[in-house]
């Protein structure tokens, strides 16, 4: 049996090896240090590599394909938690309007295809913006959207500004000592720490003052809009402020509300799972019914809730490859796509593409576990 | 392990033997053409003008017209073609497998795609290149005037790379916005997503036709990448490429010489020796390609001359309304040539 799936797999590679060398192509990555020529659409990416067509390499563009990733798996996760948290206990709610509304939500958004709902908001999206030689603004002369996207001021850190950055790494750092003071002493003593608002109050004071102090370092740069010149130098400028396209907006926003409506249920039936008996013991303790959601249900019901929610989180970061469909530049639509067709490198640049998902996921995965063993129920 | 091995075997076996039956074709193309009665035409799933079918499921097009060309040649009945619609990831597979015995289907003749798949492009019937399409609001009389423009097209194609080094080239910024199909291109195009759009001229003026407001957009004079599109056969039978080049041929020919599907069979006993020729009352030309002397008056009386196929479907008269051009005889200001019947 171990034979024939060692035969199997030396069949495989011999065979991709004889294919390859019929149609004249090489194994390597070398291409990595070609240049690119084709243009990618203003992100996050482009930005930080300071991406130019016909200059930048073939890595670059794998970076910038990993960062646009990477940026809308990251807030995708953080948004969808919290509407997933919010829908999970509104289901639960006493009231009815609350219930069935987020029971309806996630009936709709969880039997959708993700790929529709993409289509979806991204037309909605694009179809209700004023186009580009128009705007709403937001706030007046620095923040203002159209179809090209969402500008914003972009903050422009001068020297010193580290500093700044140093204080807000000791403020946290001092809030986690406090926690940690707080919940000894409510230990041994049996009386509550303030510790939501001295931390707050030390994360805010602390990097505030050596901001003030060292002359505040940060410049903003405001979007600038033009409604004169030629047509198409007409409206937001380029390189001013900071772009958020439509199509990663959409993308976010897609992501968010799917995954969102699968975690509202796992915290339903996480939730559900705490037994009755302990709302009931901790109602007649004498705590409020916030108190007893936070103190008591909660904590109880994490522990049922994290692994599945880790399938959540992994989910959410490889849905986000079926941004290539709207023009998101994220790893599969310019490194995958757009550049596999120029290089020709499929196993090389399928490979470095399967490495970076399998990275992202085991990265979380590992996170969540150590967040898990940390809330699990500890048997004595 | 013995049970495995056999069904490796086995598979190993089923393998061996269909590439070992598509590789026998015993006979010639147009021996098993005519055998089978009709001409087994490759198209593509939807290009108005080039190939796209009406709701009846009649195909119609360029591309559809040199199919049909080609069985009058060989039946003298036009209507004797069936046709598949393929993809351009199937389209090759479908030819060199020998599922179908032309491929027409706007491919574009490449010296990859002649030299390594085992090809051969019997001619061009269309010479495209890749263009953009702007709003008419916009003003803009030529691609030198885009400085700035956000610009939607496909992803993975080569249209990216021409458009980045014709905007490179000539120092001027601009903004991808890259799909990875055709039809969100269109869809974001029409929102207002990108001032320009930009793909093969001919891919412009069908996908136009899509839009809300197709007369509010213009197609700009620049042509940034060269594109002959032509017919396609499979190497190793050089009767049947002779047989579908030359009702190319033919077909361009035949509106050099003004003959029209209407006039042809007047123009039979024309003085004009090269008249005669291409009609069959002089000489033995057909029968050289194993055809009857009256094949290419088949041709131009069923399916018309070149001009006639081009403003049938693609010309000013039509929604996709491409102008000539470079499609023109060479006579015309065209550099459409074809080699001389003699």
């Amino acid at each position: 049996m171990l034979g024939s799936i060692v035969f199997g797999l030396w069949w495989i590679v011999e065979n991709t090896v004889t294919n390859l060398a019929t149609q004249n192509k090489s194994v390597g990555f070398g291409f990595l240090s070609q240049s690119a020529g084709f243009q990618i659409s203003t992100t996050l990416g482009t930005w930080l590599f300071d991406y130019e067509a016909g200059s930048s390499t073939y890595l670059d563009v794998y970076y910038i394909g990993i960062v646009n990733t990477f940026v809308v798996a990251f807030f995708g996760i953080f948004a969808a938690t919290a509407l997933g948290f919010t829908l999970g206990i509104m289901r639960l709610s006493q009231n009815f309007v609350l219930r069935a509304f987020s029971t309806a939500y996630i009936e709709i958004t969880r039997n959708v295809p993700l790929l529709l709902q993409l289509f979806f908001w991204y037309f909605a999206v694009l179809r209700s913006l004023p186009n580009r030689r128009g705007k709403i603004e937001i706030f007046e002369g620095a923040a203002g959207i159209n179809i090209t996207g969402l500008y914003l001021p972009a903050p422009i850190p001068a020297e010193g500004f580290s500093a700044t950055m140093i204080a807000l790494a000791i403020a946290i750092a001092i809030t986690m000592g406090i926690n940690r003071f707080a919940r000894i002493r409510q230990h041994e003593t049996g009386k509550p720490f303030p510790v939501f608002w001295v931390g707050t109050g030390v994360l805010v004071l602390i990097p505030l003052a050596v901001f003030l102090v060292t002359g505040s370092p940060l410049s903003w740069e405001f979007p600038e809009f033009r409604e004169t010149g030629p047509i198409l130098r007409r409206g937001y400028q380029d390189g001013m402020g900071m772009l958020i396209i439509p199509e990663m907006m959409s993308v976010w926003l897609a992501l968010t509300l799917y995954t969102a409506a699968f975690i509202a249920e796992i915290v339903r039936a996480g939730i559900l799972a705490v037994n009755k008996g302990q709302t009931e013991a901790a109602l007649s303790l004498g705590l409020k019914q916030g108190k007893v959601l936070q103190l008591v249900i909660i904590p109880q019901a994490m522990r049922i809730i994290i692994p599945p929610l880790t399938s959540q989180y992994l989910n959410l970061t490889k849905n986000s490859s079926l941004a290539v469909a709207i023009a998101y530049p994220e790893l599969v639509s310019v490194f995958a796509g757009t550049a596999l067709n120029q290089v020709g490198k499929e196993i090389e640049m399928i490979f470095m593409m399967m490495s970076v998902y399998l990275t992202f996921s085991i990265v979380t995965a590992l996170f969540m576990n150590w967040f898990n063993s940390k809330v699990k129920l500890v048997e004595r | 392990m013995i049970k495995i091995t056999s069904a490796i075997a086995g598979v190993a076996t089923a393998i061996l033997a269909t590439s070992a039956f598509a590789g026998a074709h015993g006979d010639t193309t147009l021996g098993q053409v005519q055998a089978k009665g009709f001409v087994q035409c490759g198209v593509s799933q939807g290009l108005p003008g080039f190939s796209n079918a009406d709701d009846a499921g009649n195909w119609a097009g360029i591309d559809v017209d040199l199919c049909r060309a080609v069985a009058a040649a060989v039946f003298g009945d036009a209507s004797k073609v069936k046709f598949t619609p393929l993809s351009a990831k199937q389209r090759f597979t479908a030819l060199s497998s020998g599922e179908i015995d032309i491929l027409s289907r706007n491919t574009t003749w490449t010296m990859t795609r002649d030299t390594q798949l085992g090809l051969n492009f019997a001619g061009v019937n269309y010479y495209d290149g890749q263009g953009m399409m702007v709003p008419a609001g916009l003003g803009a009389k030529s691609a030198l005037e885009l400085d700035g423009a956000n610009i939607c097209t496909n992803t993975g194609t080569t249209t990216e790379l021409n458009i980045t080094d014709y905007f490179r080239a000539n120092n001027m910024s601009f903004n991808l916005v890259a799909y990875e199909k055709a039809d969100e291109v269109v869809a974001a195009y029409d929102a207002g997503r990108c001032d320009v759009y930009t793909t093969d001229r001919s891919g412009l003026a069908a996908q136009r036709t899509k839009l809300t407001s197709p007369d509010a957009h213009v197609v700009l004079p620049e042509i940034i990448s060269k594109e002959p599109l032509g017919p396609v056969v499979r190497q190793g039978d050089d009767n049947w490429f002779n047989i579908v080049r030359w009702s190319l041929n033919a077909m361009i020919n035949a509106e050099e010489l003004g003959i029209t599907a209407a006039n042809a069979a007047s123009m039979a006993n024309d003085n004009n020796p090269s008249v005669k020729r291409l009609l069959g009352t002089e000489g033995n030309f057909g029968e050289e390609l194993g055809l009857s002397n009256d094949w290419a008056m088949n041709i131009v009386t069923q399916v018309g001359n070149y001009g006639e196929s081009y403003e049938r479907h693609v010309g000013l008269n039509t929604p996709i309304k491409l102008a000539r051009g470079v499609n023109n005889l060479w006579s015309q200001g065209g550099i459409l040539y074809a080699a001389p019947i003699r």
